[in-house]
This record gives structure tokens, sequence and C-alpha cells, in this order.
């Protein structure tokens, strides 16, 4: 078992009790903060060479969304960290009851590459805020930030309690043997389900951040033009490759007719008449990946982009258009810059349409009818939910982000983390003394006893109340 | 099973679970077959583990009319989406939380405490909305039987299908897709269970066990410290998931211990337990015998009487063990209670931690800071200081473990919680479209800085912060006006509205 030590070395640390004390989390916690404004050069030019990443889009949800992740979580610690004392019932009346904030242990993090930051420093930030020592994987695929986090970010963190490992699937899978406390995994539904498996050999909990094929339903009274912009905007930010992207929109014959030059406004807004040069268009993160993409744009028939590049790895911005359930672009999650546009004839078809397929990280609807957008909410079901735009549901942290069925298990975000990384530990405290209450509950048992016992622990309906 | 599951997901999939009334409705049914049949119920109890009546109406039936009463009281409050608040870039949105169910819901009980702990869970299955298929414990054989008649006659048929059945019928169930499985039993089945789970990424809440320790100070009041062990210890002949496993003491205070004990044993059930009414049996033959086998080569303080033909163990307790011994391995689930000494309470925390965590950890001392002191050093699911098993009886209080004891909790509210998904749902306007041009290609360094400006929460919720802020806003609206007038007077009017409503920020 490779990892055996690193692991044990971490166990060690954690049952040292280093990582409890609020002054030692805000400690960690800050010197992320500095990693991100010392090494923001360094964080943008990884990300740009692994993946074409726009500077725009790696400041925006590299450095910013984390950089807030931080804030907020400094700015509320000692609240979050706090006993929370709860409700008591008439028996408990004299006595402490709380709910303790206890740390796990030592938890994993695995990360994805689309985010490569991201994706495992606000989990991360969660973890250390709920004072656990933490194991975390960056992608291998984005060989440049495995490279900077492994190297960079090791110099911020104490090493005793937190480490970077590098690896491969080959080594991911003997790191798993080990036993964690908590893991915390971001990418595929297959790979998921082997994480998940893992985990029960352990009986470690688990939160699962996959993926799966985000609808996108436009109605037919809206603002073309702004919901052109705002779909063109969530799905080829990243060149398509974000969890929570519009995978595919659902609309009628005459929507299509009336979206296709919106978008193809939208496009050239965004990046000219040529977004192979336009520095605000990502590419593709790897050879395999491009391939597996170009292969879906045989689905329906391209209205917009189409164009590849193999050298540059780069997929143009692309609308298909009468795209069948039974193409290749609805078959799997695209994680490209492709659009494909299904054809339906109404909401309720739509509404079938998504519930007929595993529920999805996140559902969008436009319309400029809240009736149409509030029964598209209420008949689904998935992870998250936007009305009238796409991917802003997770920029405000106040928001728990999680999936449910294929796109996932567990949330995250803000306190979200904070939670999923701590164990919510019931706590009665009670009084020695007033023992002769306690005689109702103790042998011999009579009918007598039980009926004091009734009357004293029963929670009755609202207008019928005992002393409470 | 497949039928079974497939049907309630059928029944589940057809919306009729959903609405708060049917759900509600659901609920009383439960409270009237728990009130009309609580004959049935309790003899059904009696026979599996010999429980009379008044104990098992309090064990059994009062927690759930309890957890009954309280979902239904607070179901709509539950159920209500719940708003969240906003940042600057979405004040004008609604942001909420809403509680949704999850769908089909998997319950295996265990056998110990065979009615409410296959009802409680159920409680907060239906409260969610969710379809439910029950596994009662096959161990009880009175008890599932009568669930499996009883829950069809008053609950929806399909939503709430009853299986019953051993080892071979609850793999196959388990091969089954559902949302959410709850089960309650021991770690290594907890390993299966989860391992199924995993095949269709199921999320779980295991109810597992462990040894749970129970601390006793040289600084308590004695009597009744070992009063309310001696209770919890010995209710349901020890098969309780958080009965106090083995104590720990002081060697000065040990033999007081057992003498407390004794007399306290002889309070609660007379001189000769085996006739006393309250005192239970051991649940089959393959647990007698190993409950027994714990007790070879140890040194017995009290009981250790046995009578096989009606799985009697007599409440024994034990001394001087060694935390090698066989009754220190594993979770002893019977009348036996072993007393290990240490010299103080560091020896006895680090006791504690070397071990696997614990669903349950108990602590008794005159000194609040020692108690305080245990807590903050150690692990569990739960804990009750000053007492045995109460927390879990308070319903605000998640109950539920922690590493090898546990996944997840439940109990009131939590249930409710854990058989919900709490989808984040935003709405925006489709106009207001000007707010969102900072955020679409082609970048620039000057939308960097307002995407600063607007994002990044650099302020802490002062006074001094909000004001600087509003300044600042002001500030930039005006240079706005005066460089750009006609294009971005509307942008600037936007940022001075912005401005304005900080009010609903913090």
């Amino acid at each position: 078992n490779p990892y055996a030590g690193l692991v044990n070395h971490l166990r060690a640390a954690w049952l040292s009790g280093k990582t409890r004390p609020i002054e030692y989390r805000v400690a960690q916690l800050e010197a992320l903060g500095r990693f991100l404004d010392e090494k923001k050069q360094d964080i943008l030019e990884a990300t740009a060479s692994d993946m074409g990443k726009p500077s725009f889009e790696a400041y925006f949800t590299e450095i910013l969304l984390c950089k807030n992740e931080i804030n907020g979580t400094l700015n509320n610690l000692s609240h979050w960290m706090k006993d929370e004392h709860v409700d008591k019932n008439l028996v408990t009346q004299l006595d402490s009851a709380f709910i303790r904030k206890d740390p796990y242990g030592v938890v994993l993090i695995i990360a994805p590459w689309n985010y490569p930051i991201h994706l495992f420093l606000v989990p991360l930030i969660g973890a250390i805020a709920a004072g656990n020592c933490v194991v975390f994987k960056p992608s291998e695929t984005t060989k440049n930030t495995e490279r900077l986090v492994a190297e960079m970010l090791t110099c911020y963190l104490d090493n005793d309690c937190f480490a970077v490992v590098t690896a491969g699937v080959q080594e991911t899978t003997r790191l798993l043997e080990n036993k964690f406390d908590y893991i915390f995994y971001l990418c595929s539904t297959s790979v998921g389900k082997i994480v998940m498996a893992a985990a029960a050999k352990h009986l470690t909990p688990v939160t699962l951040e996959l993926g799966g094929k985000n609808p996108c339903y436009v109605s037919d009274t809206c603002d073309v033009q702004n919901v052109a912009r705002r779909v063109a905007w969530g799905r080829f930010f990243n060149a398509g490759q974000t969890c929570i992207a519009p995978d595919y929109v659902l609309c009628s014959v005459e929507m299509q007719e009336k979206l296709m030059p919106a978008l193809r406004e939208a496009i050239t807004e965004f990046f000219g008449s040529n977004p192979q040069e336009s520095p605000d268009f990502g590419r593709i993160v790897g050879d395999k990946q491009f391939r597996r993409i170009r292969a879906l744009l045989c689905s329906g028939r391209v209205a917009i982009g189409g164009q590849a590049d193999e050298k540059e790895r780069y997929i143009a911005p692309t609308v298909l258009a009468d795209v069948l359930p039974s193409d290749p672009a609805m078959q799997e999650e695209i994680f490209g810059p492709i659009l494909p546009i299904v054809v339906v004839a109404n909401m309720d078809e739509a509404i079938d349409f998504i519930n007929a397929r595993p529920r999805p990280l996140a559902i969008y609807a436009f319309s400029c009818d809240s009736k149409v957008v509030n029964q598209v909410l209420e008949r689904t079901s998935s992870g998250g939910f936007c009305g009238n735009d796409t991917l802003m549901h997770v920029t405000l942290t106040s928001l728990p982000f999680g999936g449910i069925g294929n796109s996932g298990l567990g949330k995250y975000h803000g306190k979200f983390t904070f939670d999923t990384f701590t164990h919510h530990r019931g706590c009665l405290h009670r009084n020695m003394g007033l023992e002769a209450l306690n005689a109702l509950r103790y042998p011999p048992y009579s009918q007598q006893k039980l009926g004091l016992l009734t009357a004293t622990f029963e929670i009755k309906r609202k207008g019928m109340c005992t002393l409470l | 099973m497949q039928q079974i599951v497939g049907q309630a997901r059928a029944a589940f999939n057809s919306g009729r679970c959903r609405s708060l009334e049917f759900r509600m409705q659901q609920l009383k049914a439960l409270e009237r077959m728990v009130q009309e049949k609580e004959k049935e119920i309790l003899a059904a109890i009696r026979a599996d583990l010999h429980k009379c009546g008044p104990s098992a109406y309090s064990h059994e039936i009062l927690g759930v009319l309890k957890e009954l009463a309280l979902a239904m009281d607070k179901l709509p409050s539950w159920a209500a989406p719940q708003p969240v608040k906003r940042d600057l870039l979405t004040m004008r949105d609604e942001a909420y939380v809403c509680p949704e169910p999850l769908g089909v819901v998997l319950i295996i009980g265990a056998w110990n405490y065979p009615f409410v702990l296959v009802m409680q869970p159920l409680i907060g299955a239906i409260a969610a909305g969710n379809a439910v298929v029950v596994k009662p414990s096959e161990i009880c054989e009175n008890t599932a039987q009568l669930v499996s008649d009883l829950l069809p006659q008053y609950l929806d048929q399909e939503l709430y299908p009853v299986v019953t059945g051993g080892v071979p019928e609850t793999t196959e169930l388990l091969k089954q897709r559902f949302d959410h499985i709850l089960y309650t039993g021991n770690s290594t089945v907890g390993k299966i269970v989860m391992a199924a789970a995993a095949k269709h990424l199921t999320p779980v809440t295991l109810e597992l066990g462990g040894k749970s320790p129970c601390y006793i100070d040289k600084d308590c009041d004695l009597d009744v410290a070992c009063r309310r062990i001696t209770w919890g210890k010995y209710m349901n002949c020890g098969q309780t998931c958080i009965a106090p496993d083995y104590i720990l003491c002081d060697p000065s205070i040990q033999s007081k211990v057992v003498e407390n004990i004794k007399v306290t044993l002889q309070e609660f059930y007379g001189e000769d337990v085996k006739s006393s009414p309250d005192y239970e049996r051991i649940v089959n033959k393959r647990h007698f015998k190993r409950i027994l086998g714990l007790l070879d080569g140890q040194k017995i303080a009290h009981g250790g009487e046995a009578d096989e033909a009606s799985c009697f163990i007599a409440p024994t307790i034990l001394i001087d063990v060694s935390p090698e011994s066989k009754v220190m391995e594993e979770e002893i689930f019977g009348p036996v209670l072993p007393i290990l000494t240490v010299k103080n309470v560091d020896e006895a925390i680090e006791f504690i931690n070397r071990r696997e965590k614990p669903l349950a950890l108990y602590v008794f001392s005159n000194n609040k800071k020692l108690i305080k002191r245990v807590i903050s050093e150690t692990f569990s699911g739960g804990v009750t200081g000053n007492d045995v098993i109460m927390h879990f009886l308070l319903s605000t209080l998640p109950f539920g473990g922690v590493g090898n004891s546990g996944i997840g909790a439940y109990h009131g509210k939590h249930s409710f919680e854990t058989f919900s998904h709490r989808r984040a749902c935003l709405i925006r306007d489709l106009k207001m479209e000007v707010m969102h041009k900072l955020r679409y290609p082609p970048g620039s360094q000057k939308k960097v800085d307002w995407a600063k400006f607007f994002l990044l929460k650099r302020f802490n919720k002062g006074q001094i912060g909000l004001v600087i802020f509003a300044l600042l806003g002001i500030v930039a609206a005006v240079v706005m006006i005066k460089n750009h007038q006609s294009v971005l007077k509307r942008k600037a009017l936007l940022i001075v509205l912005a401005v304005q409503r900080l009010g609903w920020l913090s």
C-alpha cells in the first residue's frame, strides 16, 4: 500500500489535535488566500497552457469565486463552529442539549480537471474550516496546474496535516484502499460508483459531485436575444467543459427558428467572427476528449459553427438543430462547446422528455411567464434549478450545490461545505440531581407509571399542549 | 422484488404522494394503526422479546406516537421552500431551497426494537413525500408478520409495500435501485448494504453500533450514576445499540459501583430476576451462546446465571476486565457489564480514542469542566452526560453514528431532511440584461474590476464597511455619469439602485 505511510502520518497529526483550534484553521485559510493572491499569475498561466482557459474566466472561477469562499468562511467560521443549542422537551428542560460540530478526521478530496483549482480548493476550504486533515488529489489531466499545486500550494499549508497526492488512475485506486473518514469526489458517474464502493469497505461517508445532461427548456414567450445570450454564455464558458452547463435545449420548432440568429449574434458578440482567434474562448483539455466531442458533431444538422482544429484542440462554438433523441449528442454528457436543440411540441412534452431521463445536476427554464418556469420546476427533479439564466445559481453560496441520483450525492458551497465535513454530534448534558423525576422510567414497570410517563413525554398536537 | 419496487416507483411517479394532504392522511392513518392495534403490537413484541406491556409501550409505541405527532405538526413548515440570503448579483431574484422527495426509499429494520426501528424512519420517509419499501427484521418473526399485515390495511398499498424474509430476500432487494437506503444493524452488514448502494449511487443512512463507553469519575454521585447506568444497560436485556457497553472508572470506586448496581438491580427486578415480568430474554440461541461465551475466563462480580431453554442470562457484572479480552472485542449487546479500571480521565480518553468511534458515549461527573473535556477530546455518534440513552429521546438532536458506528442521522426534523433532496432554486428575470453584460465576453480589465467590486466578499458585516461600499458605489456612479452620459446613464442608475438596497445584504 504505497500511500499507507502518508495516510498514517496525517492520522498521527490528526490525533495530536493540531487542526482543531480555530486559530489554526484561520491561519491555514488565510494562507490559502495568500496563495491565490501571490500565485495568481502562475494559476492563470497554468490553466491557460493546460486548456487554453481565457484569463477572464480563469480569474473569475479559479481566483475570485475561491476568494469569496475563503472570505465567507473566515467571516463566519466562529459562528459555524459553535455548539448549536436545540429545543428541549419537558423531560430535558433543565439540561443542556446541543449539536457539537466535530471534524471527521483525515479526509480525501479528488478533484476533476475542468476547473482545476476551484474544484479542489472550495472543498478544501470547507474541510480545513471543519478542522480535518486533508489529502487532496488534483487532476492528472491538467498537468501544469497539478504541478503548480504540488509544488507551490504545499509551501503555504502545514505539510503535517495537508498533503497533495499526484496520481493517475492506478495510483488513485491504491489511494482509495486506505481508510479515510470522509471522501469528496468530483467528476464522472462511473468513477463515482467505484469511489463509493471503495468507501463502503471502510464505512466512509461520501459526497459525490457528478454530472449528467442538463436540459434547458426555452418557452415560446421569452425575450429571445437575452435568452440566446445567457444560454450561449453558459454553454460556451470554458469551451463547454462545465458540469452545470446547459447540455441541450428543448424548444418548439418556431422557437428554434428564432433562437438560431439570436445565438449566432450572441456568439459573434462574445467571440467575434472567428472564435478561434478570440482570447476569450477556451480549448478542449486533451486529445481524447477532443476526439470524443468531435464525434458528437454528426447529430442533427450543424446550424452554427462545427469547425474543429485538432492541433489546437479547438472546436468552434457550435449549435446543432433538429437533433433527435437517438443522435450521438444525446447519448452522453457533451462537456464541450456543442449545443444541440431538440424540438418538442410544448412544455408538457419537454417535461416528459426531462423526466424520462436520469436526474441531472441542473435544469434550466426560460420564459417571461413565471408560471411556466414554476411548472418546469415543480414537475421535474434535479440537483439545482435556475430560471431564466444559466450557471448563476452556483455563484450564490447560500444555496447548496449538489446532485441527485446519477448526478450525485451530498452538497457543498459556503456553509454547506463546512457542514459536509463536520459530524453533527447530538449531545445531552444532564443534571445529576432531580433523580426522583427519573423514577418514572425505572422498573418495576406499572400501568400507573406508564400513564405518568406518557403524559410527560408525549408531544400533543397543537391546541392540546402540556406544560411545554 | 423487481415487481414490488417497480410498482412503488410507478406509484411515486404518479405524483400522488407529493401533496401535503396525502402525506398527512398517511401519517394520520399510521397513528390510527398504532392506537387501534396497540394490543396486537405489544403481543407481537412480547412473543419475540419477552418484553412486558409497559416496557414495550414506553420503548416502542410512545416514541412512534411522539414522532407522528411531531411530523404532522411540523410538516407544513418542514416542507416549505426556504428563502436564502442573496448577494448583490442576485438581489432582484428569488433564491430558495426547495425540499423535495427522493423517490423510492428502502428501510431495513433491526430486531432489538423491531417496531420503532422500522416505524420511526417510515414516518420521516412518508413525511418527506417518498414511496417506501419496508423490510422488518426476520429475527422477530411475530413483529415482522404483524407489520406486514397491518401496513397494507392502513396505508397506500402500492406506495408502502412490506417485504419479509431473511438474507436471500434482502440480498435480492438490495439489487434493486432505491433513492435512499436506511439500514439499522451491524457494521458488517452495513458495508454490504453500502456496497450494494454504490452500484446505483444510492445515498445511505447506516445506523450501526459499537462499544459505547461509560466513564464514571471519582467525583460524582455514585448512587444516582449507577442507577441510571443500570437502567440503560439492562433494559431490553442489554440489546440496545446505545446501551453503555462497558464502564471505565478508577480502581478505588470499582467495588462501590458494583455494590450500587447490585442494589439497583434488586430494586428493579426483585430477588429473583428470572421471575420478574420486567426483565427480557435474549432474542435467540445464537446470540445467547455468543454472549455466554464472552464470560469465559472473566471475574464475575455479580450474576452469570443462564438458562438456555428460555434464553435467559442474568444481569451480570465483570470486574478487572482486561482490554484484550474477548468481551472487549465486540459489541456485547447483552446483559453483561465489564468494568475496566483507569487511573484518571486522561487514560480514559486515551482508551476511548484508541478504539473505533462508538455510537454513544457516556460520562458521569459532578465536574462540568471534566464532562466538557471528555466531549471535546473524544468522538462518538452522540453523547449523554450524567445519564445514559436520553439523547436518543430528544428528537431535536440528530441521532446517528460516525466512523464504524454509522453514517447519517435521523429523528424528528433530521428524518425529514435525510429523506429529502434540498434543491437549490434561483429564479431570475429575463430583463435587466444590462446587469449581465459584465460577465459576457469579450473580457477586459474593466470588467474584471467591476466583477471584483460586485462579487468579492471583502467586507465584514460592520457598518464601516457598508458605508465605504456605499460611498464607492455613489462615486462610481457619479464618475460614470460624468464620463459616459448617454449610454451608461442607465448603468449608473442601476448601480445607485444597487447601493441603495445594501440594507438587504446583511
